[in-house]
């Protein structure tokens, strides 16, 4: 039996071609290296994100999430559910909540849900990866199986906004939470404490629909990863790690930059430093190479 | 005096022995300070030093006592020696927590300590052990001016305790202003824990409660309660105050009090000076005061605009009329009880009908108190609609017409409502203000010499210029004012204490305040005039030299009539004799020495602090040559805040130059300008002075006397120059206790200024 | 509505009542204090013609054409920095969303208003088979604007999608079928259900 063991809320932008795929890849690495099981949800769905408001009311956009908590206290009853992505977390942990408060929109769901031959029980806890890290393993048994440690790499902790708020990491504070610093410490490579867009939105989903606006904040998370000496950004979320990657080039095209930064996940710092292979960190999945990571995986 | 008998006692704890020659220490305080003993100890201040220094005195028939060891703000309790006059030689924060400890230090470190040895010795025996003038017994009776709430607090929390009260009421009832209000606004918070939610329960307006107030004031044995009644005539002092309580009909009835507390409250502001929001035009502006009429008449049923009897549907409210403006006529304060006031009043209207629209027009909305903001949120949860707007006109053609700018939308706009509400101030209810044209000797010859109060000045806010006390004082009928009418009172430390002492001040006529605040306020008052009575009888200082029994005394010899001292004492202490002597009232007293200060021919003294004691420590330092190329200055530093200051510098690690000598003084207006010109004369390179801050927010203990003493300093550039001396020479400070970095900076830079023109040519 | 009657609904408690009952999280509003952290937190708060403190204000003074038709609300990135800081704890970051959605059930918010239709996008797309598909949501995306703007758009995306591509970030696969849940039918009853019951609640609060 394994060490830990979670229900697992994967979310769409991990599936086999989507946008963060070599994020699953790296936290399934990390979590065989840790003895953490992950039992897939069956059937999840998606949690709207936090864009869904448009098209989906309040109650069916608690519907969805209320559907994946259902499912995974019917299939993995007992387990605690963890989510690796910022919103899938924060969709599902925010409608736990709303609907454990309101009674009505609770018999609401729960109507819904017998649609589906489901019923919501609503006392599962939903977690974040990182919490599992920071409160369940721990710093300690993270630095016992450091076999390369990442040394002489100076790496811009950015939590970015939704592992961070309005929930966050316990006792870690909204304006400058120092886990992903110390996670960095913890992997022998250098953090960057006073970095000062730790917590700077990236503009979200709206990259998509007000990409100017979006990019210009790119723009300063990356400049402030650069003016501290950074040589890659880790991140805990899909969303903060595509959009500070993928508009690397647009953005020097429009503003004269010559940002070149790689942008990882903590599992990808993870699996390299606990000596998994560049695959196994999924470092093929970088668009902007990471390179100082490739040469320590070999 | 041949009976006069020195003993020193020497401490070498807390690193003096290590720092300092014990031995040339008790040398100098046998030889120079002409002590008959002298013993060291380990560490003086523990059981055993402290019995060391009680068997000496016995066994040895001493009568001063100098202890040679820390500050005199350090070990109070256990140097506190009842039957011999205590001098202090402060070595530790003094000398060595001021002096780097190297040996090229040693040697002006030792002079130091030996300086403050000799200065110790030299003041003890110019000191004389205080004892109480027995003016006055112990007389309990209270006296309450005011019978609104304020009053009635102060009444039953002393009667409790066990002090009979007589409360005299102008008006024919009691319960004041709050007799009027049909609720108040609540007295507590929400219980800790409570969410931050759009629905939870929060504080609401209570019963004001002034009924059963009204009935345990009547019903309470210890309180005598006198309607229809004014104070005709207040003399004597703390513990033999006698007043003559005067009645409607013109009977009077003399009564002898031992402490007085004025809690004559406020009058509301006049809104006849507020044209701009029709209140002269339309029965329906009404201010806050004639609201609660209007909610007491409903009784919990629709309230009715006074001008046809409709039913109020929609209702403004507009906060700061006529206040926080400089606008003439305008009250340039806050009243602090009109926010929460108007939030009540609205929530009379929501509660009864929630589709009353309430608006509340706020510039800042404040609500103090621990149920303020919970308040505030119960309001908004009722929906009434708070909106940060700048009303400049009530339009009354027809409907009200609300118009102002609405800040957080940036638009000129209006609305329309039923009812306006102006939430209008207070007015204090106090006398006229002693002080309200300045004082001084050389004026007085000029006003004449009945001693009556002036007028107050023109265009201040409106005042009462009727007498609520009737002071038979040198100095005025009433309480002396801060400013816009309110009493002074040193609203840092001790805010009850006014500018007379034995006479407290209570609620509004203090500062503007609600009925919660005024309750605290009152029964702090109560426990001050409490205290008052005992500190009376046993002729103890009040705030800020609390027991303190030395007070002072004059040569009647000497005594020119010049009157500086009767006019200059901030407390009014003074009166003055048919041919025109001092004469003093121990319990007034507040014991700062503004009067020590103040005469020119300085027959004024205390028994262990007078002209003498410090002169005496001036002359008692060591002044070397000029050729020893080290300068002495003379630092004066006022004991409330600039001597703690030094003290907490000495703390801190700060550094002080080895050539200043400082002496601790009780109040920068007991300074005494012979002093500066004597120090200047047995050749003192430089002086500074430090005392706190001066002015309408001052910080003196004693209100006025960092300001007389700035005012007398004013003319000490006349004296150097007839010395021949550069005027920079004589400095004045203000220092606050917090200037710990400051304070001995203040001093140090007087040692540049004397690196740069020069030593003083006086040294012999 | 007449200028008069706009005069008359000003500062009263109607649209603050309409808020309330139609508007996630609406019985908030009421509860803010003016203070405007939330406003200088926003990340894009430069960009709201009425920051969220002055939209709670204009709720109450009454302004519904202007809140409603409003495109600020669509301005937030749900960075929730407004929820953590706000001193009265409004979840600022819900209630703009509902009034988002409030204002496109009514037809009143701005026609064209990109992350309106995106976010819109975003709903069909996961209702359709229970999780989203990004290539069909980046290609409706990109074309959202009309077929000239869509591969205009499309040409200038086209390094980033080949980049995704590259890393196997991205799957052309996905444009045929792609992921789904397996218990379709009963995903879309379910949404069906709740959008029925949302629909009853909001048209008996009128």
């Amino acid at each position: 039996m394994a060490k830990y063991e979670y229900s697992f809320y994967p979310g769409c932008s991990s599936q086999k071609g989507a946008s963060s795929s070599n994020y699953l890849t790296s936290v399934e690495t990390m979590c065989d290296e840790l003895d953490i099981q992950l039992n897939h949800i069956p059937d999840w769905n998606c949690c709207s994100a936090s864009i869904g408001y448009a098209g989906g009311g309040e109650l069916p956009r608690l519907t969805l999430s209320a559907r994946n908590i259902a499912l995974s206290e019917e299939h993995n009853p007992g387990q605690e559910i963890v989510a690796t992505c910022a919103a899938c977390w924060l969709a599902t942990r925010e409608a736990s909540e709303r609907l454990g408060e309101d009674d009505e929109l609770m018999a609401e769901a729960n109507t819904a849900l017998a649609e589906a031959g489901l019923k919501l029980k609503n006392d599962t806890p939903i977690k974040h990866m990182a919490e599992v890290l920071v409160e369940e393993v721990g710093y300690d048994e993270i630095a016992s199986k450091v076999k390369k440690p990442l040394e002489g790499i100076k790496i811009a902790g950015y939590v970015g906004c939704q592992t961070n708020r309005p929930f966050g990491i316990h006792g870690e504070s909204y304006e400058n939470p120092k886990y992903l610093d110390k996670l960095v410490e913890t992997l022998g490579a250098d953090s960057i404490p006073d970095y000062e867009k730790k917590v700077q939105c990236c503009g979200g989903a709206l990259a998509f629909s007000e990409p100017d606006k979006s990019q210009e904040m790119i723009k300063g998370i990356l400049e402030a990863a650069y003016d501290n000496g950074a040589d890659m950004v880790v991140t805990p979320c899909p969303v903060c790690q595509m959009n500070v990657e993928v508009y690397q080039d647009q953005i020097n095209a429009k503003y004269g930059t010559k940002f070149k930064m790689p942008v990882v996940y903590y599992s990808t710092l993870m699996s390299v430093a606990f000596g998994r292979s560049g695959k196994d960190a999924a470092l093929d999945g970088q668009i902007i190479k990471a390179k100082k990571l490739e040469d320590i995986a070999g | 005096m041949a009976d006069q008998k020195i003993g020193a006692y020497i401490c070498k704890g807390c690193g003096l022995e290590d720092r300092l020659d014990m031995q040339q220490i008790e040398m100098t305080a046998t030889r120079d300070g002409k002590a008959a003993v002298a013993h060291q100890h380990d560490m003086l201040c523990s059981k055993e030093g402290v019995e060391m220094i009680r068997n000496s005195i016995e066994s040895d028939e001493i009568t001063h006592t100098v202890i040679i060891a820390c500050s005199r703000r350090a070990k109070v309790e256990a140097f506190n020696f009842d039957d011999v006059a205590v001098a202090r030689a402060n070595l530790r924060e003094g000398v060595i927590w001021l002096r780097p400890d190297s040996d090229e230090n040693r040697e002006t470190t030792q002079e130091m300590a030996d300086d403050y040895v000799r200065m110790a010795c030299a003041e003890a025996k110019a000191m004389h052990q205080p004892s109480p003038s027995g003016e006055q017994d112990l007389n309990k009776h209270l006296l309450v001016v005011g019978g609104g709430v304020s009053g009635m607090t102060v009444a039953l929390e002393a009667a409790a305790a066990g002090y009979p009260v007589s409360i005299v009421e102008k008006s024919g009832a009691l319960g004041g202003h709050v007799a009027g209000l049909y609720k108040r606004t609540p007295q507590h918070a929400a219980p800790a824990g409570m969410t931050n939610g759009r629905n939870v329960d929060l504080p609401g307006a209570e019963d004001t409660g002034i009924e059963e107030m009204i009935k345990r004031v009547e019903e309470n044995a210890d309180i005598t309660v006198h309607l229809n009644s004014t104070i005709a005539k207040t003399s004597g002092a703390p513990g033999r105050f006698s007043v003559d309580i005067a009645t409607e009909s013109g009977s009077t009835t003399t009564e002898n009090f031992g402490a007085i507390v004025q809690a004559s409250g406020f009058k509301p502001y006049d809104a006849n000076q507020l044209p701009e929001f029709g209140y002269d035009k339309s029965a329906d502006v009404v201010t806050n005061m004639e609201l609660e009429a209007l909610a007491k008449a409903a009784n919990g049923g629709p309230i009715k605009r006074p001008s046809d009897g409709k039913e109020v549907t929609s209702v403004a409210f507009v906060q700061c009329a006529g206040q926080r403006s400089d606008k003439e006529g305008h009250l340039p304060y806050c009243s602090g009880f009109c926010c929460t006031t108007s939030i009540k009043q609205a929530l009379y209207f929501k509660e009864q009908n929630p589709d009353c629209d309430t608006t509340v027009l706020y510039s800042d909305l404040r609500t103090p108190g621990a149920a303020g903001e919970d308040f505030y949120r119960r309001g908004q949860q009722n929906e009434v609609i708070f909106t940060k707007g700048d009303v400049s006109e009530v339009a009354t053609n027809g409907d009200l017409t609300v118009k102002f700018k609405d800040i957080i939308l940036d638009e000129d706009t209006e609305l329309v409502a039923d009812l306006v509400v102006l939430a209008t101030g207070q007015v204090p209810n106090s006398g006229p203000d002693p002080y309200a044209v300045p004082l001084s000797a050389d004026d007085e010859e000029a006003a004449g010499d009945d001693g009556t109060a002036p007028e107050p000045e023109e265009n201040t806010v409106t005042v009462s210029v009727e007498s609520i006390l009737n002071l038979d004082y040198r100095q005025g009928t009433d309480l002396p004012h801060l400013k816009h009418g309110f009493t002074d009172s040193h609203f840092i430390c001790f805010p009850y204490e006014t500018r007379r002492t034995g006479i407290y001040a209570a609620g509004p006529v203090r500062r503007p305040m609600d009925i919660k605040q005024a309750v605290d306020d009152a029964t702090g008052a109560a426990m001050k005039a409490i205290q008052e009575v005992h500190n009376a009888a046993a002729g103890r200082a009040a705030h800020p030299r609390s027991g303190d029994l030395s007070f002072p005394s004059f040569r009647k010899e000497g005594c020119t009539q010049c009157k500086r001292c009767t006019v200059e004492c901030p407390f009014g202490a003074i009166d003055e004799d048919e041919e025109g002597y001092p004469q003093y009232n121990e319990s007034r007293c507040r014991r700062c020495g503004t009067c020590m200060g103040a005469c020119p021919v300085r027959v004024i003294s205390f028994e262990n602090y007078s002209v003498e004691t410090v002169n005496q420590q001036i002359k008692n330092c060591d002044i070397p040559d000029e050729f020893d190329e080290k300068p002495r200055i003379l630092a004066l530093a006022c004991e409330n805040d600039a001597y703690p200051a030094l003290d907490q510098a000495a703390m801190s690690g700060e550094e002080l130059t080895p050539w200043a000598r400082v002496i601790p003084v009780r109040c920068l207006g007991s300074v005494n300008l012979s002093w500066v010109t004597d120090a200047m004369n047995s050749g003192y390179d430089g002086v500074v002075l430090m005392g706190c801050q001066k002015g309408d927010d001052y910080q003196c203990h004693f209100v006025r006397g960092s300001a007389m003493a700035a005012e007398r300093m004013s003319k000490v550039g006349d004296t150097l120059s007839t010395l021949n001396l550069e005027p920079e020479r004589v400095v004045i400070h203000e220092v606050a206790i917090t200037d710990i970095k400051r304070a001995p900076q203040l001093i140090n830079d007087m040692a540049k200024v004397v690196e740069e023109i020069g030593m003083s040519p006086f040294k012999f | 509505m007449s200028t008069n009657t706009a005069m008359i609904e000003k500062y009263r408690n109607s649209f603050l009542r309409e808020v309330e009952a139609n508007v996630e999280e609406g019985d908030w509003v009421k509860m803010c204090m003016q203070c405007g952290v939330c406003s200088g937190s926003c990340p894009l708060g430069k960009d709201w013609a009425h920051p969220p403190q002055e939209i709670f204000m204009m709720i109450r003074a009454g302004k519904r054409e202007e809140v409603l038709t409003s495109d600020s609300m669509w301005m937030c990135t749900s960075c929730y920095n407004c929820i953590v800081r706000c001193p009265r704890e409004l979840p600022i970051t819900h209630i703009m969303h509902g009034l988002a959605h409030y204002a496109k059930r009514l037809g009143l918010a701005p026609k064209n208003q990109p992350t309106m239709k995106f976010a819109q996008l975003f709903w069909d797309n996961l209702a359709k088979k229970g999780r989203v598909n990004e290539l069909k949501l980046g290609i409706s995306l990109y074309f959202m604007n009309g077929f000239g703007e869509g591969i205009k758009t499309s040409l200038k995306m086209k390094d980033i999608g080949l980049g995704m591509l590259k890393a196997k970030r991205m799957s052309v696969a996905e444009a045929f079928g792609g992921h789904s849940v397996k218990d379709l039918t009963g995903f879309q009853k379910m949404l069906k259900k709740a959008q029925e019951l949302e629909d009853t609640r909001l048209s008996q609060h009128g």
